[in-house]
């Protein structure tokens, strides 16, 4: 395993804990993510990893513990929460691109609006994304005429173009229709191999495999196994993650 | 239809009152209840129950009453309005802001929550989420209700006639006192009048209606 650590942890959450109503759904979560480090996090449906997701930039708020970025301590609300929010890209399973709003306007709204950029130089910029995840021949209809694939490819050019410190992937891939689901894994590849710090919860383990330099493994709301891909494959530790592995693998 | 032309003066500045009562109201119950719904959605508690309190209790007034206490209520408090046509609008936009802000409401619950959501998560703050992302999207699904609720403001105008505001109904009154002979004739040419600012509200909804759509 490469470790592309320098200094400080980029993602810092310590003794998290996060309950529904009665559900207990984080439980002492404790995790760091370094600078160009790509993590994948994986798990049966309600072991708490996409909500682990979401409070990293606190779409979900959580009752304890602590969750930094870059060093700083995730504010609670307001001016300050939007503010760092901006510095943290996320990449929703159902797209969320903005209905109402072209493919082009769509990635320059957030540029233009949260980095005060002026409106030529934000579309400067969308093209070069969009034609980085080549949509770019898209730029001026609406999400839905797009496909799944382009959709969730847009989404991705829309984070990108606010210059994230981090990426936060929630499931990007389980919304498309299979033959979809590669033209997004090419691109999130591509992202990991020019060195973008990246949190994907995903079921997809061949990007796990290819990807990531850290498989995170989550059950009953708890970190049950953490460790390089190769590892965690071939020789899991805990009995969930053996149970878990060998209902995906063997098909 | 001599009557029509021999009264045409009087129909034509009724005509003329009753559509700006009914457009000023109009525009200002839009501003006032587009501020209502923000506040009623937003995070914090005492503006949600400000907003919540007022839309209950000016949906829940008979808007008659809301008149009678702006002309002859408000003495008390010492408000003084320039004039009966002020008054007038004055009570149509508080009554009907409480309408706007329930269709624009349901517009709003009608977006998906994700729509909010990627827009907190590129960083935009509460005001800038619901002013590029949320209500332009609400406002597109609530145009045929919000249609609904402007029709029945230009028809609740005719209550200022009853406020000696001399628009298209108080005009009915004078001129069946003086016309009791063509009463027929006389309610035709007011229902028209009105008719004329309803019916093409409904063609022109529609054509918003159809331009503002958007494709999920």
């Amino acid at each position: 395993m490469t470790s592309a650590a320098k200094g400080e942890p980029l993602v810092r959450l310590s003794g998290v804990d996060k309950w529904f109503g009665e559900l207990h759904v984080l439980q002492d979560i404790d995790l760091s993510i370094d600078r160009g480090e790509v993590v994948v996090v994986i798990g049966p449906s309600g072991s708490g990893k996409s909500t682990l997701c979401r409070t990293i930039n606190r779409l979900e708020s959580i009752q304890q513990g602590e969750i930094s970025i870059d060093g700083q301590r995730l504010p609670e609300e307001g001016k300050e929460l939007a503010h760092l929010r901006s510095d943290v890209g996320m990449v929703f399973q159902s797209f969320n691109l903005f209905a109402h709003k072209t493919i082009l306007q769509n990635v320059t709204l957030g540029p233009i609006k949260v980095r005060g950029k002026s409106k030529a130089e934000a579309e400067r910029r969308a093209r070069e994304l969009l034609d980085r995840v080549g949509v770019s021949a898209q730029a001026d209809k609406y999400p839905a005429q797009l496909s799944g694939g382009q959709q969730q490819r847009v989404a991705i050019a829309r984070a990108l173009a606010m210059d994230p410190k981090v990426m936060l992937f929630d499931e990007p891939t389980s919304a498309l229709d299979p033959e979809m689901i590669n033209e997004v894994l090419d691109v999130m590849i591509s992202l990991a191999r020019d060195g973008m710090t990246m949190i994907v919860v995903t079921h997809e383990m061949g990007f796990a495999r290819r990807a990531a330099n850290r498989v995170v493994f989550m059950d009953g709301g708890r970190i049950v196994e953490s460790a390089d891909p190769e590892t965690f494959f071939t020789r899991p530790q805990s009995d969930r993650a053996k149970d878990f592995l060998s209902k995906i693998l063997n098909h | 239809m001599q009557f029509l032309s021999d009264n045409f003066d009087l129909m034509w500045r009724a005509f003329l009152t009753t559509l700006s009562l009914a457009v000023t109201s109009g525009i200002c119950a839009l501003v006032l209840g587009t501020v209502l719904v923000g506040m009623r959605v937003s995070p914090v508690t005492p503006l949600r129950g400000l907003a919540t309190f007022y839309v209950e209790v000016f949906r829940n007034t008979p808007l008659t009453v809301v008149f009678f206490f702006l002309f002859f209520g408000v003495v008390y408090i010492d408000v003084q309005f320039p004039s009966r046509f002020v008054t007038a609008v004055t009570a149509l936009s508080l009554y009907t802001a409480a309408f706007v802000a329930e269709a624009l409401r349901s517009g709003i619950n009608s977006v998906p929550p994700g729509q909010a959501e990627a827009a907190r998560a590129l960083g935009l703050d509460f005001g800038q989420t619901l002013r590029s992302i949320v209500l332009p999207q609400a406002f597109r699904t609530v145009v045929p209700p919000l249609g609904n609720v402007w029709i029945a403001l230009a028809k609740n105008t005719s209550i200022a006639a009853g406020f000696a505001v001399t628009d298209l109904t108080a005009a009915l009154q004078r001129l069946a006192n003086a016309n009791a002979d063509k009463l027929l004739a006389v309610f035709a040419a007011i229902v028209a009048a009105y008719l004329l600012i309803t019916l093409p509200s409904a063609w022109l909804i529609r054509v918003v209606e159809n331009r503002v759509a958007i494709v999920r």
